[in-house]
């Protein structure tokens, strides 16, 4: 344990001299906007020279570690760890639903943590979930964005990785909040934060390959990613429509030959029931209904810069 | 098992599509969310099954992938929402290409996602459509100890021969809409024929696991 303690001091140290040197660098090749042009992301360059660094940290450090304690440590026990530490955010997870005006699911979270706490042995169980309390997904990010806050421009921090104006102040709260760094001694506290990290890097070891494999260029996918996630957070999981993700209406059929003269383009023969909503099946077009980002969509695919 | 007697019924629809409109009434068809369950059972059963899967054999996931999942994709459709308002100015053979290369990199993408498939348990969601609805979005919870479930959905549409997905999100992010801010940023540079360029050097690299470097 102390050992362990002492190689993630010294982890964090080393991390924290890079964080620096990074952050001076790009600060010296200044806040250069690219060719992206995006209006939710005006500090592009910025952002793309903290995703570098992210990135060349999560190859030497991140990486590395996170799949050899996935190797390393049987699964049971990872997934004690993860439920560990998974059971003590679920404290401020509830308080974040009290403020967002859902009670009921704030309830929920304590209940989660009281049961896990004790039939779970500190946690390492999620028995909450077998027995019908499901964990939630709530920040302080997430309460600003119920609260009618907007997002604001897209930022990436150093290993926190992407974020936005909102979601830093929410960030900035979590931490505060967080019962693992404000553990004290430090020691122990080095030890859960590293731990904690490494536990949830693992976790995403499968989805950053995945990223890798489907990404033209992995900055603006992992950006339009989290901005969607972030959004259906807010909405837990119910956002309204994004009409950008409407389907697009004017080709012929798919591999099924010759595009057909007719002017329909409907595949099937009943005609629409009116339920269903006619505009959107306008040729060619999007639903009217303008999405916030839509300006920024519009401006990134007909502009040139 | 059912996908034999799917093959036969969607067959039977467009046959029947072909000699008469209106003919492949709704009872001849699966409803839209018993053809995502079916499908995804059987995948997983074929996985639990295969050792060969477990270990990582692109190939057979890949087969796996063309066999049983790809038949219910529109890959026209789901092209054309991700290349959006460009999808005008492509001729018709640049769409057909445009499709061929992103459905090779879908393929690529679904592959991993099969690969990264651990025993996690599946929560089929009612589907909350009216019987006549030919627009519906079916909803699938992943269920795993310690985090909340993950949601998967599937943008799916009615057809004569059955329903086909045409988008898929993700926690809440849209294949479609992901693509499509990297697909007009290549397209503003170098058009049409700069995409499929693209869409085809990075499946070039499929069988490289080695990350393609970001720009800038």
């Amino acid at each position: 344990m102390n050992s362990a303690g002492t190689v993630a001091q010294g982890t964090v140290w080393a991390l924290a001299r890079g964080v620096l040197a990074t952050l001076l660098l790009a600060l010296a090749a200044g806040c250069a906007t690219t060719n992206g042009g995006d209006a939710r992301d005006p500090l592009e360059g910025f952002n793309r020279s903290m995703y570098a660094f992210n990135d060349a940290f999560d190859e030497a450090i991140g990486k590395p570690v996170s799949t050899a304690y996935k190797t390393a440590i049987p699964d049971p026990i990872r997934i004690w760890v993860r439920n560990f530490f998974a059971n003590l955010g679920d404290v401020f997870i509830g308080a974040n639903n009290l403020l967002q005006g859902k009670p009921a699911d704030a309830v929920n979270d304590w209940a989660r943590f009281a049961f896990n706490s004790t039939f779970g042995l500190l946690g390492i169980n999620d028995v909450a979930s077998e027995i019908g309390l499901e964990k939630h997904n709530e920040d302080f990010g997430q309460t600003f964005g119920r609260w009618g806050a907007s997002p604001g421009v897209y930022l990436v921090w150093p290993l926190l990785g992407p974020s936005t104006v909102r979601d830093t102040a929410g960030v900035v709260l979590d931490f505060y909040f967080d019962p693992v760094s404000r553990h004290k001694p430090t020691d122990p506290r080095t030890f859960a934060i590293v731990l904690r990290a490494t536990s949830q890097r693992a976790d995403l070891l499968d989805a950053s390959r995945i990223l890798e494999e489907a990404a033209l260029d992995r900055y603006i996918f992992q950006r339009d990613a989290y901005l969607q996630r972030r959004r259906g957070l807010i909405y837990d999981g119910n956002p309204p429509r994004d009409p950008q993700s409407l389907r697009m209406r004017e080709e012929p059929r798919a591999e099924a030959g010759p595009a057909p003269v007719k002017s329909s383009d409907r595949l099937f023969e009943e005609p629409a029931a009116p339920v269903s909503v006619p505009e959107k099946r306008a040729s060619n077009s999007y639903e009217p209904r303008e999405p916030s980002n839509y300006p920024a969509v519009l401006a990134a695919s007909s502009t040139g810069h | 098992m059912p996908m034999a007697g799917l093959k036969a019924l969607a067959a039977a629809a467009a046959a029947a599509a072909l000699l008469q409109f209106g003919a492949a009434s709704a009872e001849e068809m699966l409803a839209a969310d018993a053809l995502v369950k079916n499908v995804t059972l059987e995948i997983v059963e074929i996985i639990k099954a295969d050792k060969d899967i477990q270990s990582g054999d692109r190939k057979k996931v890949v087969a796996l992938i063309e066999t049983r999942v790809l038949p219910h994709f529109n890959f026209h459709a789901m092209t054309a929402t991700a290349v959006g308002t460009n999808w005008a100015k492509a001729t018709p053979e640049q769409k057909a290409r445009l499709t061929e290369e992103f459905r090779t990199l879908v393929v690529r993408t679904y592959a991993s996602s099969i690969a990264a498939y651990r025993n996690q348990k599946f929560d089929f969601r009612p589907l909350r459509a009216r019987p006549t609805d030919t627009d519906v979005t079916v909803q699938v919870r992943v269920l795993q100890s310690g985090a909340e479930p993950v949601k998967i959905e599937y943008d799916m549409e009615k057809t004569a021969r059955g329903w086909k997905v045409w988008d898929v999100r993700v926690a809440d992010i849209s294949l479609t809409a992901t693509y499509r801010t990297e697909f007009a940023i290549v397209v503003r540079e170098s058009g049409i024929d700069g995409l499929i360029k693209t869409l085809r050097s990075k499946n070039g690299s499929a069988a490289d696991p080695a990350p393609v470097a970001g720009r800038g």
